[in-house]
């Protein structure tokens, strides 16, 4: 308990009158991430719950890990296989340092991949962590709210949006847009009206259009280009795709992309966790799935001879690209998805539609994933808004 | 049929006046804060443009293009200069006329517009969808549905703006930003929003 005695010992430097008292918000969340706080509610009626925004962001962040992880692994595999067959045996710079001493280039051994992995993975979450705390940090102190864990949820889902190849400048920018005009200009967490971390990635998605299209695939190792699973299915056609890639590993996540998206099933595991906890809203995951399923089979039956995309099945457009992972983290914001029980609803439906409809008609973006989370978020306010009239109105008639 | 699908979803959301062209951005951000006001600032739009698109189109086509007035016996005028000028005295003569129309037929309608009638008459949106029917040489028919789709696709921009402010009560948005500058952001992140039908060529 010395460190409880530490905090204590501090506490009254930081508060009003205090030595730094401007620095309180970073003391106490240091000190509300180390322990529970000691207030509790003293007016007479109150929800109890056993869960509070700490536990809640928490939780999101430990659901990403199966996507985490599972991408670091993938990143590595993918650039160790890379690697083989274009004859290399080591990859240059700091990295190669820091791998050789660690671990081997061997496609097969997972050791040997999740450290290539992290070797680009982790300097990217760092930085998307630093900068983004010390944005949250400066305007907390500066504006006189608390840092809360949110962050940690936007920082993580960002990291996980990123290609593996992203320079880290680029990440520092886009976290930076994310968390400033994305939420802080806005006061903070839980008044912004866009995901911040969506709102990062579309900064970077249209200022640098040559690095973030999603045409070509992002893999580290340098010299090798390739088109991704969604843009092969748009030029050329699902049977095309599927003699490269099987709708298995498609699931599994053995193909390549942004670092948390691929796998599927890594996504699903996390997302189990946020349904049965009630933290992610079924009724938007519900939405989103419905919206695409319905979406994708009307295309299917209209048919189109000069694009294959219309006869892309809706299992198909589950697995490829960012589809899963931003249904269950990004739709289910529960700061700038839709309020109201309907409302999830339509707010989800309004995604899976988009999304096929970018994906399928617009050939300026092979994938229309985070753009029309972006789009459904815009439109969020007026389908509450929709649904409470019409509440008012049904009640009224009731009587 | 399916051409004139396309080109009313394209001027809705691939060309919205609002958030890709950030047109009639005076009313769009100053008749905005409640999502009533907006809905019905949107419908004047819609009916306006509806009417003085396809009205322009046709004094374009037989008085002031070049030659256009060849059915006069004078195939060598040119009027075209006359253009801008005629265009918003069409559109402040037809809001006019509307309005004492709607004044003295529909007056419930009269009323729930109120102010935004006269507004608009000075709202560049409306300029601008002549001005574009004119540069893409739209027929009558085109013209028609170009004016519908441009008012809607405002319309449905400045609705979603109003409700975003309206959920912006309870936020906390520091002093220097309060008011337009938020706002200005707010539009800024919304046309990031509509990005997505950037480049669908329909």
């Amino acid at each position: 308990m010395g460190l409880r005695r530490t905090l204590d010992r501090l506490e009254p430097h930081f508060l009003k009158g205090g030595k730094w008292h401007g620095w309180y918000p970073l003391y106490e969340a240091i000190d509300t991430i180390l322990y529970r706080p000691a207030s509790v509610t003293k007016t007479t009626a109150h929800v109890r719950d056993g869960i509070d925004l700490k536990r809640i962001m928490i939780t999101v962040w430990l659901c990403t890990f199966p996507a985490m992880f599972y991408g670091m692994y993938n990143i590595g595999f993918q650039a160790n296989t890379i690697m083989a067959e274009m004859g290399l045996t080591a990859v240059e710079g700091w990295r190669g340092a820091v791998l050789g001493g660690m671990a081997g280039y061997d496609p097969d051994r997972i050791w040997d991949c999740l450290w290539h992995g992290a070797a680009y993975f982790v300097p990217i979450y760092a930085v998307v962590f630093v900068v983004g705390s010390f944005w949250e940090v400066l305007f907390a102190i500066k504006r006189g709210h608390e840092v809360n864990e949110g962050f940690f949820v936007t920082s993580v889902l960002f990291a996980l949006i990123c290609p593996p190849d992203l320079p880290l400048w680029q990440a520092a920018l886009g976290i930076s847009f994310g968390v400033v005009i994305g939420k802080e200009v806005f006061g903070g967490t839980g008044k912004n009206f866009l995901n911040p971390a969506l709102a990062g990635r579309a900064f970077l998605f249209f200022a640098y259009p040559a690095d973030l299209s999603g045409d070509a695939v992002w893999t580290v190792v340098d010299g090798y280009t390739g088109a991704t699973a969604l843009a092969v299915a748009a030029q050329e056609g699902l049977p095309t795709l599927q003699s490269q890639l099987t709708w298995l590993d498609a699931f599994f996540g053995n193909m390549h992309g942004s670092i948390g998206e691929t796998s599927t099933l890594a996504i699903l595991l996390g997302g189990v966790v946020l349904l049965v906890t009630g933290i992610a809203s079924w009724r938007i995951v519900f939405g989103v799935m419905a919206g695409m399923v319905v979406t994708s089979l009307l295309l299917n039956l209209i048919g189109s001879e000069t694009n294959p995309m219309f006869a892309m099945p809706w299992y198909w457009h589950l697995v490829l690209g960012g589809f899963a992972f931003g249904m269950i983290f990004m739709a289910t914001d529960p700061v700038s998805a839709a309020m109201t029980e309907v409302g999830k609803l339509w707010f989800g439906a309004l995604i899976g539609f988009m999304v096929v409809v970018i994906r399928v008609l617009n050939p300026a973006f092979p994938e229309g994933m985070m753009l029309s989370i972006l789009f459904a978020n815009l439109f969020a306010p007026l389908i509450d808004h929709a649904v409470m009239r019409a509440n008012i109105k049904r009640r009224l008639a009731r009587g | 049929m399916e051409y004139y699908l396309s080109l009313f979803v394209r001027s809705v959301f691939v060309e919205n006046m609002a958030l890709a062209f950030f047109l009639g951005m005076c009313t769009f951000l100053a008749i905005s804060k409640k999502i009533g006001a907006a809905v019905g600032l949107g419908i004047a739009v819609i009916v306006v443009q509806v009417i003085t698109v396809p009205i322009n189109n046709l004094l374009y086509t037989y008085v002031l293009a070049d030659g256009a007035l060849a059915w006069a016996g004078l195939p060598d005028v040119d009027l075209s200069f006359l253009g801008l000028l005629t265009y918003i005295g069409v559109i402040a003569a037809i809001v006019q006329i509307l309005e004492m129309f709607l004044d003295r037929y529909v007056p419930v309608l009269y009323n729930a517009l109120g102010v935004f009638l006269p507004l608009i008459t000075v709202n560049c949106a409306i300029l601008g969808g002549s001005l574009f029917m004119v540069e893409r040489h739209y027929n009558f028919a085109e013209s028609v549905v170009y004016g519908a789709g441009s008012g809607v696709g405002w319309a449905l921009a400045i609705t979603a703006l109003a409700g975003i402010r309206e959920k912006m009560k309870y936020s906390d948005v520091p002093e220097g930003l309060r008011g337009l500058g938020i706002t200005f952001i707010i539009v800024g992140l919304m046309s990031l929003g509509f990005m997505s039908f950037g480049g669908i060529d329909l």
